[in-house]
C-alpha cells in the first residue's frame, strides 16, 4: 500500500509541477494513459486473488480519481493562466486616435444650409419653390416688372449686360429673382405661393457687396390677398427663422417699380460688441424689401389686379446668414475657404426642419 | 437729398422735435441715412479771449498768450499769423478730442513753454479747409459758451434718401408738405409772385426741334436782368449751403444751387454779354463740340437736348451748362433759364455723356411741369433782391407740359389692398394734405393727382399714398389661410436630387464651397466654354468676364488658395449653375468635387491605421456613383467607360454613363497641362455630374416595395483568377463572368488585381470570386464544375487571357 502512497504522492507533486497544458497532459499519459502507471496496475487486478482484488480495487480506484480530480483541477488552473496571458499580450493601446469619420468633416455651405431653413418655414406656409434661369432677358428682368426703359431704377440695378444680338435685344444677368415669379405667374394659375431662391448678380464690388450674391423672393396671388398677410407671413417668417419669440418690425413706405404700396423692413436688434442679438434692443435693422405686386405687373402677366391681388418680397439670403450664424463679412462667403467653411458650415447631419428644429 | 432742420422749417410750421421729425421722414418713406448736428459735435469748443500775446522765448513764429476762458486764464502757446491779443477765438481745452483729426488734447510744453490747450482753425473743426490761420468770432461773442451756435452751426443737417418715383421730394419745399400730409405740422404755401418786367427781354428764345417735336424740351423761359451786381451770397445762403455740402462761388450761382435745392427747380443763369444773338433748344448736330462747367470738353451727341445761341452749342440742356456763357464776378447783365426736359431723354444723356449734376438728377426724376414760370418768377426774384438790378418781361417758348390726370377711386380699395380699416373722411383728409383733390360721395370718388407727383397713376397708386401717410403699422397682420391642412411637400423632384447630392458628398467628408459664376475667358475656353454670347461686356474684372461651362475652374483656383495657406489636403465641392449657352435650356446644375493630396473619404491627412496614400481616381469616381445613388440611381446599371473631356489625364479619366448618349458624370484625373494653365499644383481627381442628365424616377402607382424572394438554399461562392492583356479592362472580365450564366451568378466580385514583377511583361494577374445561387435545390459538384467551366470558357473568349493554375 505505500507503493501506492508514494505513487500518489509523485504523480501530485508531477500535477503540481506541470507548467502547461502539454506538460500536464504528459503527466496524464504517464498516469492513467494505456501503458500508464496507474493504468499498468488497473490491468494487475485481474490476477489476483479476490481477496488480494477486494483491498486493491477501490484503492486503485480511488488513487485513479483522486489522480483524475488533480488534474482537472490543475487543468482548469492552467487554462485560466494561459487565458490570462494571452489577454495580457493582446492589450492594445486604446489611447490611439481614431477617425472622426467623413460625416463629422463634411460641411454645407451656409447659403445652402439658410435656403433649406427658409424653405421648410415656407413650406410650412404652403409655399412651393420655383426657379428660373440666371440669364434672363430685358423682359422678364425689367419690362414685365413695370421697369420703365431708361427710368433711373435700373440704372440703380447695376446691371452685367452680356452682348447685344443682332436683332438688337440684350441678354442680362439677374439682377433679382424677380424673373421668376413673371415665369410663375405666366405658367400657372392662381393661387400662387411661391418662393423663388437663387443667385443674382450686380455689377457692385466693395466691403458690403459681391457682384454675385443670393435672393430668395416670395409671392403670393390670390384673390383677396393683402397687406396684412404679407405682414403675418414675414412676422411668421422672421421669429421662425432667428427662432426668437418676438420680434419687433418696422415697415416703412418705399418705392419698387413691381410693387405699389412698397415697403421697407426693419427688425429690431441691439449690438452687443460684436454680436448681434434680434429680437431685443432700440436698434433697427433693414432685412427686406416688399409690396402689393403692381397692377401693372398683374396685366402683363395676362391677370385681372380688379381680380387678383398678391404680395411679394425679397431678402439677401447671404445677409439672412450673416444675420442669424454671425458671420462679419460677405465675400468671404465666395472665397472656398477651408477654415471659413469648416467654422460656419453645417456638418451633414444638421437637416434643418421644423419638426426637429432649424439648428441645432 | 440734404438740407437743415431750419431750412424745413422756412416751409413747415411744427412743434415737433428733431426726433419726431427723422421718425416721421422715415416711415413715409424719405428714408434719413444721417443726421449731422453740428452743435453736438462741436459743443465742446468755447468762446475764449486772447488777453496777451508774447513771442515765444525760442522760437519765431510762436506766440505764448494768455487766453481768458470765463472761469480762468490758460496759458496757450499757438502758431498761426494772427494770434494775437485782443481777438476772441474758437478755443479746445484739454481733454477735448479734435473732430477732424481724433487727436485728444492734453498738457503739453512747446519749446520748453507750457501750452493747456489750443485756438483752433476752421480746418480742425471740419468747417472748411481754411487753415491759414485760427478762427476770429465776432467781438460781442459771449467767453465760455460753445461758439457753434455763433456761427449758426446749431443747425442739423439731415440727409435723405428719395426713391426714384420722388422727384417731388427733392426740394425743401416737397419735403415739408410731404410731412405736413403725414400730420407733423402745416406747409407754409409760397406761391412765387409774377415778375412784370419792365422791358421786353433782348434775348429772345425758340423751340428748334425738327419736324417740330419738342418733346426733348416742351418749355424754356427766359428773364433777362440789366444791371446786377454780382459777389458774395449773403451769409445766411452760404451757411446753407455748406450745410449741405456744396462750395458757395457767386450770388448769382448759389441761387441756382439754392433754389434747386429749395424748390427742387433747376436753373441755369447766363452772363448775357456772353450769348450771340437769341437763344435756341435744338438736338446736338454732328460733329459739335462743348466744353462744360466741368472744364472739360465734351463731343456733342445727336441725341442729346442743347441750349445753343448764333454761336453754337452753348449748354447741355438740363444736365450741365457751358463754361463760356457762365455768370461770373464781373456779370453785369444775365439771363435766366427755367425749362422742362424730358426725364427719360435726360437719362440717357447723362448717361452717355458721364455727368453726374444735381440738375440731371431732378430731371430725370421729373421736375414739376407746372413749376416752370413760378420758378422762374422765384429766381429772377432772388437775383433782384441779392443783386439788385432791373427785370425785362418773361419769355417763353412753348409749353408747359401739364396733364389733367384724373383716378376713378373706390374708397374699398384701400381695404382690399392694404387691408386697412380706416375711415372715407380719413382717406379724403390724408390725400388734400398731399396736394390731391377729391370729388365725389360714396365708395367711388375721384381724385385728381397734383402736377408735381408723375409717379400716381393708378388705384394703387392712390392706396400708397394713403398708407404710406396713415401708416403701415395701422395695418393689422392677418393669418394666411392655409391651402391643405396637412402641409404638401414643396420640392420637385430635381430640388429634391440636388439637396440629396450636397448631403451625400458632405457625408463623404467633402466641403461645400460656393464660387462666382463667372471665371476668366481663357478657363472658360479650356472647359469647353467660351462662347461670345457668355462674355459679359461689362464684367467687374477680366477674370470674372465669361459665364462658366464648368465648376472646375473655380474650385480648382479655391484649392489652390487654400494650398497657399497650407492646406494641401482638400475635399471641396460646389452644387451650381453652369452655362453652355445663353438660353434658359442651356443652363444645367452641376455637382462638382474635386479631392487633392490625402483627402480620403475615411479622413483626411496621414493616419496610424492607413498606409499613407494621396487620392485617386477611384475616390473621386466612389464619390460620383454615391451622388448618383443618392439620386435614387441604381449604380449597377451604369456603365463605366474609360475616357473623360480634355481636362482630364486621357489615361485617367472615365465616364459615367446610361448609354453612350447619355454621359451622367465625368471623372478623372485633372490633366497636367491644365494644371499648369490655371496655375494650380497637383494631381487633383475630380468629378463633375449634370444632374438634368439623371432620367426622371418613374411614377409609381405604389409605394409598396417588390416581394423579398429569400432562398433557403446556401450561396456556393468560386474563385477564378485570370492572366491578362495589361488593355483587358476589369469592366469587361465582370461583364463575362457575369454574363456566363444568368439564372445561376448573384454577383461577381473582383479581390485582387497583381501587375507586378513576377508577371510577364505588358500581362496583369486579375482574381475574381463568383457567388452561385440556387434557387430550387442544392448544386452538385458536377452542376457547378459546368458552370464554372462556362465562366472560364467566357472570360477567355472575351479577354484572350488564360486561367492561372
Amino acid at each position: 500500500m505505500s507503493e501506492l502512497n508514494s505513487l500518489e504522492q509523485e504523480i501530485l507533486a508531477n500535477i503540481a509541477k506541470a507548467d502547461s497544458e502539454a506538460a500536464l497532459e504528459d503527466v496524464r499519459v504517464a498516469a492513467l494513459g494505456k501503458k500508464g502507471k496507474i493504468s499498468e496496475m488497473m490491468k494487475t487486478l485481474g490476477k489476483m486473488t479476490p481477496e488480494e482484488r477486494k483491498e486493491m480495487g477501490p484503492a486503485l480506484n480511488g488513487l485513479k480519481g483522486r489522480v483524475g480530480d488533480a488534474l482537472g483541477a490543475r487543468k482548469d488552473v492552467l487554462k485560466e493562466e494561459a487565458l490570462k496571458a494571452r489577454l495580457l499580450s493582446e492589450t492594445l493601446d486604446v489611447t490611439l486616435p481614431t477617425r472622426a469619420g467623413s460625416m463629422f468633416e463634411g460641411r454645407v455651405h451656409p447659403i445652402a444650409q439658410v435656403t433649406q431653413e427658409l424653405t421648410a418655414i415656407f413650406a410650412d406656409m404652403g409655399f412651393a419653390v420655383a426657379e428660373g434661369p440666371d440669364i434672363e432677358t430685358d423682359f422678364y428682368n425689367f419690362t414685365a416688372l413695370n421697369f420703365p426703359p431708361d427710368h433711373p431704377a435700373r440704372l440703380e440695378h447695376d446691371t452685367f449686360f452680356l452682348p447685344e444680338k443682332e436683332d438688337g435685344s440684350q441678354m442680362v444677368l439677374r439682377t433679382h429673382t424677380s424673373p421668376v415669379q413673371i415665369r410663375t405667374m405666366t405658367s400657372q394659375e392662381p393661387p400662387i405661393r411661391v418662393i423663388c431662391p437663387g443667385r443674382t448678380y450686380r455689377c457692385d464690388s466693395d466691403q458690403t457687396h459681391t457682384p454675385m450674391f443670393h435672393q430668395v423672393e416670395g409671392l403670393v396671388i390670390e384673390e383677396g390677398a393683402h397687406m396684412g398677410h404679407l405682414k403675418w407671413v414675414l412676422e411668421e417668417f422672421c421669429k421662425a427663422f432667428f427662432e426668437v419669440d418676438n420680434i419687433k418690425m418696422r415697415f416703412r413706405a418705399s418705392h419698387f417699380p413691381f410693387t405699389e404700396p412698397s415697403m421697407e423692413v426693419d427688425i429690431g436688434c441691439q449690438r452687443v460688441g460684436n454680436e448681434l442679438r434680434i429680437g431685443e434692443g432700440d436698434d433697427w435693422l433693414e432685412i427686406l424689401g416688399c409690396g402689393m405686386v403692381h397692377p401693372n405687373v398683374l396685366r402683363n402677366c395676362d391677370l385681372d389686379p380688379d381680380k387678383y391681388t398678391g404680395f411679394a418680397w425679397g431678402m439677401g439670403i447671404d445677409r439672412l446668414a450673416m444675420l442669424k450664424y454671425g458671420m462679419p463679412d460677405l465675400r468671404a462667403f465666395f472665397n472656398g475657404d477651408k477654415r471659413w467653411l469648416d467654422h460656419y458650415g453645417f456638418a451633414p447631419l444638421d437637416i434643418p426642419g421644423l419638426v426637429g428644429g432649424l439648428s441645432s | 437729398m440734404k438740407f437743415t432742420l431750419s431750412w424745413l422749417k422756412d416751409y413747415l410750421e411744427t412743434d415737433a422735435s428733431l426726433e419726431e421729425i427723422l421718425e416721421k421722414l422715415t416711415i413715409i418713406g424719405l428714408e434719413v441715412e444721417e443726421v449731422i448736428d453740428q452743435a453736438q459735435i462741436l459743443k465742446d469748443f468755447t468762446v475764449a479771449y486772447v488777453e496777451e500775446a508774447e513771442q515765444h522765448p525760442d522760437a519765431d513764429r510762436l506766440r505764448v498768450c494768455k487766453v481768458n476762458t470765463g472761469k480762468e486764464v490758460l496759458q496757450i502757446v499757438c502758431g498761426a499769423p494772427n494770434a494775437r491779443a485782443g481777438i476772441k477765438v474758437v478755443l479746445a481745452q484739454n481733454g477735448s478730442i479734435i473732430p477732424t483729426n481724433g487727436m485728444k488734447l492734453k498738457p503739453t510744453k512747446i519749446r520748453g513753454v507750457e501750452s493747456n490747450g489750443m485756438m483752433c482753425s476752421e480746418r480742425e473743426m471740419g468747417l472748411s479747409e481754411e487753415h491759414d490761420g485760427i478762427m476770429e468770432l465776432p467781438q460781442d461773442a459771449p467767453i465760455g459758451e460753445p461758439f457753434a451756435p455763433i456761427l449758426g452751426l446749431d443747425d442739423p443737417v439731415i440727409d435723405i434718401a428719395i426713391t426714384p418715383n420722388r422727384g417731388d421730394a427733392l426740394g425743401v419745399y416737397g419735403v415739408a408738405r410731404d410731412l405736413a400730409g403725414a400730420g407733423l405740422g402745416t406747409l407754409k404755401e409760397k406761391t412765387p409772385t409774377e415778375i412784370k418786367g419792365s422791358f421786353d427781354s433782348p434775348v429772345g428764345v425758340e423751340l428748334k426741334f425738327a419736324d417740330g417735336d419738342n418733346a426733348p424740351c416742351p418749355i424754356f423761359t427766359g428773364i433777362y436782368v440789366k444791371g446786377v451786381k454780382n459777389g458774395p451770397s449773403p451769409d445766411w445762403m452760404q451757411r446753407r449751403l455748406r450745410a449741405i455740402g456744396l462750395r458757395p462761388i457767386n450770388a448769382l450761382v448759389d441761387i441756382t444751387n439754392y433754389l434747386s435745392y429749395d424748390r427742387g427747380r433747376p436753373l441755369h443763369v447766363y452772363d448775357a454779354d456772353k450769348l450771340s444773338g437769341n437763344i435756341h433748344v435744338r438736338l446736338g448736330q454732328q460733329g459739335e463740340s462743348l466744353t462744360a462747367l466741368d472744364d472739360k470738353d465734351y463731343n456733342v451727341p445727336t441725341d442729346v437736348c442743347v441750349i445753343a445761341d448764333d454761336s453754337g452749342a452753348i449748354g447741355f440742356g438740363g444736365i450741365m451748362g457751358g463754361a463760356t456763357t457762365g455768370s461770373q464776378e464781373e456779370t453785369r447783365n444775365v439771363f435766366i433759364e427755367c425749362a422742362w426736359f424730358d426725364p427719360i431723354r435726360i437719362a440717357k444723356s447723362g448717361r452717355s455723356l458721364g455727368i453726374q449734376s444735381d440738375a440731371r438728377y431732378r430731371f430725370e426724376r421729373t421736375v414739376d411741369p407746372a413749376f416752370v414760370i413760378p420758378g422762374q418768377y422765384a429766381a429772377a426774384q432772388m437775383v433782384l433782391d441779392l443783386c439788385g438790378g432791373e427785370a425785362s418781361h418773361i419769355v417763353i417758348a412753348g409749353e408747359a407740359p401739364v396733364k389733367d390726370r384724373i383716378i376713378d377711386f373706390p374708397m374699398s380699395e384701400v381695404k382690399r389692398l392694404a387691408g386697412l380699416e380706416t375711415s372715407d373722411i380719413e382717406i379724403k383728409t390724408v390725400l388734400k394734405r398731399l396736394g390731391f383733390w377729391v370729388s365725389g360721395t360714396g365708395d367711388d370718388v375721384k381724385i385728381a393727382v397734383p402736377t408735381f407727383r408723375p409717379d400716381i397713376h393708378g388705384k394703387a397708386d392712390i392706396v400708397e399714398e394713403v398708407v404710406r401717410v396713415i401708416g403701415v403699422d395701422q395695418v393689422k397682420p392677418v393669418a394666411l389661410p392655409r391651402l391643405n391642412d396637412v402641409t404638401k411637400p414643396p420640392l420637385t423632384d430635381r430640388q429634391k436630387r440636388i439637396g440629396n447630392a450636397r448631403r451625400a458628398l458632405a457625408a463623404r467628408g467633402m466641403v461645400e464651397a460656393v464660387t462666382w459664376s463667372f471665371t476668366e475667358a481663357k478657363y472658360a475656353k479650356l472647359f469647353g466654354g467660351g462662347k461670345p454670347e457668355l462674355t459679359l461686356i461689362n464684367p467687374i474684372s477680366s477674370d470674372l468676364s465669361d459665364m462658366r461651362p464648368s465648376l472646375l475652374p473655380g474650385l480648382m483656383q479655391a484649392a489652390q488658395r487654400n494650398a497657399d495657406r497650407g492646406f494641401n489636403d482638400l475635399a471641396l465641392f460646389e452644387v451650381g449653375q453652369i452655362f453652355l449657352g445663353d438660353k434658359p435650356e442651356e443652363q444645367f446644375t452641376h455637382a462638382t468635387g474635386l479631392r487633392r493630396g490625402a483627402a480620403k473619404m475615411a479622413g483626411t491627412g496621414r493616419h496610424w491605421r492607413e498606409a499613407s496614400g494621396t487620392v485617386d481616381v477611384f475616390d473621386v469616381r466612389a464619390d460620383a456613383l454615391a451622388v448618383l445613388e443618392s439620386m435614387g440611381l441604381d449604380s449597377s446599371k451604369l456603365q463605366i467607360v474609360s475616357g473623360g473631356p480634355d481636362w482630364y489625364h486621357p489615361g485617367r479619366s472615365g465616364k459615367i454613363q446610361l448609354g453612350p448618349k447619355n454621359v451622367i458624370s465625368t471623372f478623372g484625373e485633372l490633366h497636367p497641362k491644365i494644371l499648369d494653365q490655371l496655375k494650380v499644383d497637383g494631381p487633383i481627381c475630380a468629378f463633375e455630374i449634370t444632374i438634368e442628365n439623371v432620367p426622371a424616377a418613374k411614377k409609381k402607382a405604389t409605394k409598396s416595395k417588390p416581394a423579398l424572394i429569400l432562398s433557403d438554399l446556401q450561396p456556393v461562392r468560386r474563385d477564378f483568377a485570370f492572366v491578362v492583356d495589361q488593355s483587358v479592362t476589369a469592366a469587361t472580365i465582370l461583364r463575362a463572368a457575369n454574363g456566363a450564366d444568368k439564372k445561376l451568378i448573384a454577383g461577381v466580385n473582383l479581390f485582387d488585381l497583381y501587375e507586378g514583377e513576377h508577371m510577364e511583361e505588358g500581362k496583369k494577374s486579375v482574381a475574381f470570386e463568383v457567388t452561385l445561387q440556387p434557387k430550387d435545390k442544392t448544386l452538385t459538384d458536377e452542376e457547378i464544375e459546368a458552370i464554372s467551366s462556362k465562366i472560364v470558357a467566357a472570360v477567355t473568349k472575351s479577354t484572350g487571357g488564360e486561367l492561372r493554375g
